[in-house]
């Protein structure tokens, strides 16, 4: 349940970027969570609409892109792809599995409102 | 109004990131240690804490962080060993960040050794914060049961070492600490796995001295 700390540091980021495009108003935000990031999807929507009254992103959309949990076999090479843990390569057994995806915590991009429609 | 999109691509976490890869080089730079242990609340962290102090007292210069959400009992615990430490009370929050951290760096010894830093009592959240520690330990102490590494993966992937804890109450409970060693190295099959009681003492001399290994590994530079 550490989700508002998340968002709270990806305001800190929103502030930042709004700043330096000269933006008036943040009406997207799009985040990759991954599925064994620690947080959850639903948690940190709810934390969004929380934190969100009274800021430049206070009618932002926050959409979320999932990612799985992809791991490979260090033993046969097998690539499985997951929405849950796996603990042991499908075809082999090997536990022996090196994660490929599926940690990520990242905000990818951000639409924003500018006076500035300049670089991007 | 005219609309852009701006391409950010960082991590959520980066600012504590970086906060611990500053922690971090600090620390090794002046030879510490710094060792994150991670559990459920009531695995026996301060008591485990306790028993190294005693029997390292004169030997190995240690220090301890506490993080709880309140009160400053368990510091109070450790300095009756004679051991520096500091409380940080997080009012609330489920895990230490960085930050919170490396405001506590500058009044670490310099001829300290090994800095232990006890993370808040939880198996879940903790797990997704570096406070730029070398060593991350998680404990399981026989109360909670066997079947606890899956259920809660991060912890146990994320670690390098694993305790098993409160060994003197395996006869009176139904847990295999076979079971739970295996689950474990299932989720990391490179978690090096230790016994303890706190109680009796049993398998501390052996943690110790892989403590001790893993502070000589450190090349301390200026």
């Amino acid at each position: 349940m550490h989700e508002l700390s998340v968002i709270a540091s990806l305001f800190d980021t929103l502030l930042e970027q709004a700043k330096a495009h000269k933006a008036r108003a943040i009406t997207m935000v799009k985040l990759e969570v991954g599925a064994l990031s620690g947080v959850v999807p639903e948690l940190l929507e709810s934390a969004f609409e929380m934190y969100k009254a009274g800021t430049i992103a206070e009618k932002a959309k926050l959409v979320i892109d999932r990612r799985p949990f992809q791991v490979r076999c260090r033993t046969c090479g097998t690539v499985e792809t997951r929405e849950d843990f796996v603990f042991a390569c499908p075809p082999c057994g090997s536990t022996d599995l090196e994660i490929v995806s599926g940690t990520e915590l990242i905000l990818e991009k951000i639409e924003a409102e500018t006076d500035d429609p300049g670089d991007t | 109004m005219p609309k852009k999109d701006i391409l950010v691509l960082q991590d959520l976490l980066l600012s504590n990131a970086q906060a611990a890869a500053a922690i971090r080089a600090e620390l090794e730079g002046r030879g510490i240690l710094a060792v994150n242990i991670m559990s459920s609340p009531g695995a026996g962290k301060t008591s485990l804490l306790e028993r190294i102090a005693e029997r390292t007292a004169g030997s190995l210069k240690i220090a301890v962080i506490e993080g709880d959400i309140e009160t400053e009992r368990d510091t109070e615990r450790i300095r009756a060993k004679g051991v520096p430490a500091w409380q940080i009370t997080t009012g609330g929050a489920c895990h230490l960040e960085a930050k919170m951290v490396g405001k506590v760096l500058p009044s670490v010894p310099p001829e300290t050794e090994i800095l232990f830093i006890e993370n808040v009592g939880n198996l879940v959240c903790p797990a997704g914060y570096d406070l730029g520690e070398r060593l991350r330990i998680v404990l399981l102490s026989a109360p909670e049961g066997d079947d606890k590494p899956k259920k809660y993966p991060k912890a146990f992937t994320t670690a390098q070492t694993l305790v098993l804890t409160k060994a003197d109450l395996f006869p009176h409970l139904p847990f295999d600490p076979a079971k739970a060693k295996a689950e474990a190295l299932e989720l990391n099959p490179k978690l090096d796995v230790f016994i303890t009681s706190a109680v009796t003492g049993e398998g501390l001399d052996e943690l110790i001295a892989h403590l001790r290994r893993k502070r000589e590994e450190i090349q301390p530079h200026a």
